[in-house]
């Protein structure tokens, strides 16, 4: 192992992470709240959205990131829609990740009772007060486990932003490796990164977890 | 005396059958309806049908002189109004006893987080749970449950309150804790739909009763000439299947 080598190309590794957990991040914010939106008109049977968020969601999943970026990168350009690559990027993210948090949410919410949201409705509460204050609570605390894994499997797929020529990490490290061909240290580096990254991720899952887990509000739920 | 209450013929099925096949009635301010009837024969589904839970194919409904049914849009302002505590007590899980209690009142009516957390104290202690307040629904009895969900409903200040079978999951001993503060709201002139099979109950705290079967008024009267002279031979049968016997007829047979 070559230190010195690793030594001297720390920057371009810290470079590539702050562009891996930038647009990670923008993902993830933009799937969670695409993925809530998703989630309420399904649950809420709101007409045609339903529908609509369904399709999405069945879309999304099943078919490749690379795929879907490749159609913002080169397809749409042909409509005349040209965006940038951090543009598609965040796009291509958040439409994958929007359905997987939709699912995760999802099956957070058919965990709360059904009569949760009537006992709410009886003490007037509108939609959203309830949404807020009594399904959303019950439902995070059983969706906590998906919603991280879906986190950590997002920041995971921005690896496929270089095919957006952006300098992410997995870039940064196979420009690397093509120029000075220093494969074991270029990938011990690039591997050695993510988990820097995405270990703080999985130990906040795992406190957080925890941490609902002992607060055990659940009437019917293993405390 | 005004009219608090008004059904109207109200007709509601569930994919193609037929629950409630045209029922009405009307509800004074101030008194108690007790709605009575086999399993299956559409009594949560006429209370449900009062306060939008569910959607009536025909027929009206008014509280005073407002139409409720048939509503889409603001019906959360028509259940501020109409109370509703279920069998399943349904308390919020998450939050503590005092935190059940303000939810409704201050989000919903927004009022002063203060002055209701006294109110609730007060009623908490009138129904015999002082210093539960902190306490969270888990730790509490089924039937602690189930004063608490009728205090979360009393500090809303309904016009109306539906009570459904709120007894039936309790264990035995716990049944008249319950139905005492039930009892207590009925003497405090609380307008009240309630659904039960504690028949001793309904006959003490009823001021009419609505005896439906198969979706339909089979009978209806004051509780006397209910539990004590029914009128149809559904309604005998049905009380002999309680066993239910009231004191005039226990008298009569000493009597023989
Ligand atoms: N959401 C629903 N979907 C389909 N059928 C329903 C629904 N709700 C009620 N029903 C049916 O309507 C009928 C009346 O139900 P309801 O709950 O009103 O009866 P009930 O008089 O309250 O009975 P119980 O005394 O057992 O509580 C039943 O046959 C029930 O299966
Ligand atoms: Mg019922």
């Amino acid at each position: 192992m070559d230190w010195s080598f690793i030594g001297q190309h720390i920057p371009d590794y810290l470079s590539g992470a702050g562009v891996t957990l930038r647009f990670g991040l923008y993902g993830v914010g933009c799937s969670l709240l695409v993925g809530l939106i998703c989630c309420l008109c399904r649950y809420f049977r709101v007409p045609v959205f339903t529908w609509l968020a369904r399709l999405y969601t069945e879309l999304a999943r099943n078919t490749p990131l690379l795929v879907q970026l490749f159609f913002l990168y080169a397809g749409l350009p042909r409509v005349g829609v040209k965006l940038s690559a951090d543009a598609c990027a965040v796009i291509g993210l958040t439409f994958l990740g929007g359905a997987y948090m939709a699912e995760a949410f999802r099956s957070g919410l058919e965990s709360v009772d059904q009569t949760q949201k009537e006992a709410g409705e009886c003490i007037g509460l509108t939609r959203g007060q309830n949404i807020r204050y009594v399904l959303l609570p019950q439902a995070l605390a059983t969706a906590v486990p998906a919603i991280f894994a879906n986190v950590i499997f997002l920041i995971k797929e921005t690896s496929m932003f270089s095919v957006l020529a952006m300098m992410d990490l997995m870039n940064v490290a196979d420009t690397l490796r093509t120029s000075g061909g220093r494969t074991v240290e270029v990938l011990f580096m690039l591997a050695a990164a993510y988990l820097l990254i995405l270990m703080p991720v999985s130990l906040i899952a795992y406190w957080v977890e925890r941490r609902l887990r002992y607060a055990g509000f659940g009437d019917q739920r293993p405390v | 005396m005004q009219t608090m209450l008004k059904v109207e013929n109200v007709v509601k099925s569930f994919d193609g059958t037929g629950v409630l096949k045209g029922v009405s009635f009307t509800l004074d301010e101030g008194k108690v309806i007790v709605i009575v009837g086999p399993s299956g024969c559409g009594k949560s589904t006429l209370l449900r049908c009062i306060n939008g839970l569910e959607q009536v194919d025909s027929g009206k409904i008014y509280l005073k002189d407002e139409l409720i049914s048939g509503r889409t849009r603001d019906m959360h302002l028509v259940r501020q109004k109409v109370g509703m505590v279920f069998q399943s007590y349904d308390l919020f899980p998450h939050m503590n006893v005092m935190q059940n209690l303000l939810l409704g009142p201050t989000k919903a009516l927004r009022k002063n987080g203060e002055e209701v957390r006294r109110e609730a104290l007060a009623m908490l202690r009138r129904v015999g749970l002082e210093g539960k307040e902190n306490a969270l629904p888990r730790t509490l009895s089924g039937g602690q449950k189930q004063r608490v969900a009728l205090v979360r409903a009393m500090l809303m200040h309904p016009e109306l309150l539906l009570l459904d079978e709120i007894t039936a999951a309790l264990d035995p001993e716990m049944v008249s804790e319950v139905l005492n503060v039930v009892i207590d709201l009925a003497r405090d002139g609380m307008t009240m739909a309630i659904v039960t099979h504690e028949m001793r109950f309904a006959e003490a705290v009823a001021d009419q009763v609505l005896f439906l079967e198969d979706g339909m008024a089979a009978e209806s009267g004051p509780p006397e000439q209910f539990f004590h002279h029914p009128q149809t031979e559904r309604a005998r049968r049905f009380l002999r299947s309680f066993s239910y016997e009231s004191k005039n007829s226990r008298k009569e047979k000493q009597d023989e």
